[in-house]
């Protein structure tokens, strides 16, 4: 069954990939420029990286589409590329996954700030959302991921654009915060009761949050956003923040580590869980095992 | 409310209109140029980073203050130039070759220019020639350079080699920063300097030259 809210609303947890930029930083690729451009040069990589995934017991996989939406794409030059971007991006996840996982579109910043903080038109944002969820629909994902938000009306304006495509096709948002005195905020100063609020009323499916964190910070995170959420949550923790050993960032918490905090999120009654930075196959086998072992359904009531 | 405290305040709130307008009164009184500067507009713009770094503020409440900023320090601009008052000292900012992120690079131009320092902003993907020769050419003494991406970060110990090869060790002194840097990655790579954020890199700046 691949549609991820019919799952949801029968209890089962959804495990979701992990990390895609850091696997592609460990696969090789030179990567100082543009990680989407890679899908045109070296679907084989994807590929691998969606099939790791699969084969560690995700039920979900991420395309590599996080900085292809056209203004994004603006920034290497490569916006008039931005609909083989994304296609190649599916395409990949499908050659290698198949019907075996659902197939999530991700969907990150558009990397301009808005008037009257930036300079960017919020029409222009949302045109170019619209662009990129228009192929991505069409290529065939059965859910689309607005993630790594910080600015509530970019997050918005993404659900909304991919829910202009297709009223049907679950939508699900996350933002990343910063632990504050005054709790939990995004640099944007989006709180999570505020990101709760207007997600839901932008349409969004699914609801959580990403990056920006380890699993212990984001224990905390799920746990205020069961506090006002109305519809499923979705968390990816990073495994750590990153240090630096020499010239290579590293992520230190270990699958084991994360594995046995993410019960948490279980008992917590989180939908679907996974990871951002630096978690690797390993994570997700990890955290396969506590689903498992938890007996994959959920035993919080939803709403 | 005297008019220095009310452009340092209506900074603040980012209210760039005021700020225009009671920069402009404080002109027409023959206000000291430097004293609108000093006590105005760098005050003001010392308390929103203040803020900023303790999580009061967020980044909409920056940008807007520095447009605030910027509308006073347009028009005092001249007077400065005029009055012969030199700023604090010049630093070349910019994010490395391959590097398109600019924000935290912003942030920080942000802070020094508030701090009273002169600019030059190089934006991003800056090649690390390009540092040095517009360092040379503006007699900067100061290289800033921002990576946010773990790929990029190499770039800035090119930069740091190349002064050194150069010759120029001696003039010109390399802080850098961004998401993914340490205080242990900057000191390897053989930089003079670490900013943690906006606030720390003023003080960082101030110290290499000898400001302090």
């Amino acid at each position: 069954m691949k549609n991820v809210l019919d799952r949801i609303t029968v209890g089962e947890i959804i495990l979701s990939d992990g990390a895609m930029g850091t696997m592609l930083i460990d696969s090789g690729i030179a990567l100082e420029q543009c990680f989407e451009a890679s899908n045109l040069s070296r679907p084989d990589v994807l590929e691998n990286i969606a099939r790791s995934y699969l084969e560690a017991g995700s039920d979900m996989v991420q395309t590599n589409s996080f900085g292809a939406s056209p203004l994004k794409l603006a920034m290497y030059s490569l916006e008039d590329k931005y609909e083989e971007i994304n296609r190649a991006a599916v395409r990949a996840v499908k050659n290698a996954v198949g019907d075996k996982a659902i197939i999530s579109a991700s969907v990150g910043p558009c990397g301009r700030i808005m008037k009257p903080y930036g300079d960017t038109e919020p029409e222009e944002v949302f045109e170019s959302f619209r662009k990129q969820a228009e192929v991505l629909v069409d290529s065939g994902v059965d859910m689309i991921l607005v993630e790594t938000m910080t600015d509530i009306k970019e997050a918005k304006l993404a659900v909304e654009a991919a829910k202009t495509i297709s009223k049907s096709i679950p939508v699900a948002a996350t933002m990343t915060f910063d632990r504050t005195p005054k709790g939990f905020y995004t640099i944007m100063g989006v709180n999570i009761e505020m990101a709760v609020k207007e997600l839901e009323k932008s349409g969004a499916d699914i609801i959580g949050s990403n990056c920006g964190n380890g699993i212990v910070a984001m224990i905390d995170i799920a746990r205020e956003f069961r506090k006002f959420v109305s519809r499923p949550i979705l968390i990816q923790p990073n495994a750590g923040l990153p240090e630096m050993v020499g010239d290579k960032a590293t992520y230190k918490e270990s699958p084991e580590f994360m594995a046995d905090r993410a019960r948490e999120f279980l008992e917590m009654g989180v939908s679907i869980i996974g990871g951002c930075c630096g978690t690797t196959p390993a994570h997700i086998a990890a955290l396969r095992k506590t689903i498992d072992s938890y007996g994959r359904r959920n035993k919080q009531s939803l709403t | 409310m005297d008019i220095i405290k009310q452009i340092s305040d209506n900074l603040q709130r980012g209210e760039d209109e005021e700020v225009y307008n009671f920069t402009r009164r404080a002109i027409e009184q023959n206000l000291p140029a430097k004293s609108i500067l000093d006590d105005g507009l760098i005050a003001g713009m010392a308390v929103v980073g203040e803020k900023f770094k303790a999580h009061e503020i967020f980044l909409p409440d920056v940008l807007l203050a520095a447009k605030a900023m910027y509308a006073g320090m347009d028009q005092i601009k001249p007077l400065l130039i005029k009055e012969g008052i030199p700023t604090i000292g010049k630093v070349v900012v910019g994010s490395v070759q391959g590097d398109l992120h600019d924000i935290g690079k912003n942030l920080v131009a942000i802070m020094l220019k508030g701090a009273g320092f002169e600019i030059i902003d190089l934006g991003n993907d800056v090649p690390p020639e390009k540092f040095i020769d517009t360092a040379l050419e503006n007699e900067a003494a100061v290289i800033g350079m921002s990576a946010l991406l773990t790929t990029t970060m190499p770039v800035m110990k090119k930069v740091v080699d190349l002064v050194k090869a150069r010759n120029l060790s001696y003039k010109i002194k390399i802080i850098v920063g961004g998401a993914p840097l340490t205080e242990d990655y900057a000191h390897a790579i053989g930089a003079d300097a670490y900013g943690f954020d906006g606030i720390n890199a003023v003080d960082k700046v101030k110290e290499l030259l000898g400001l302090h």
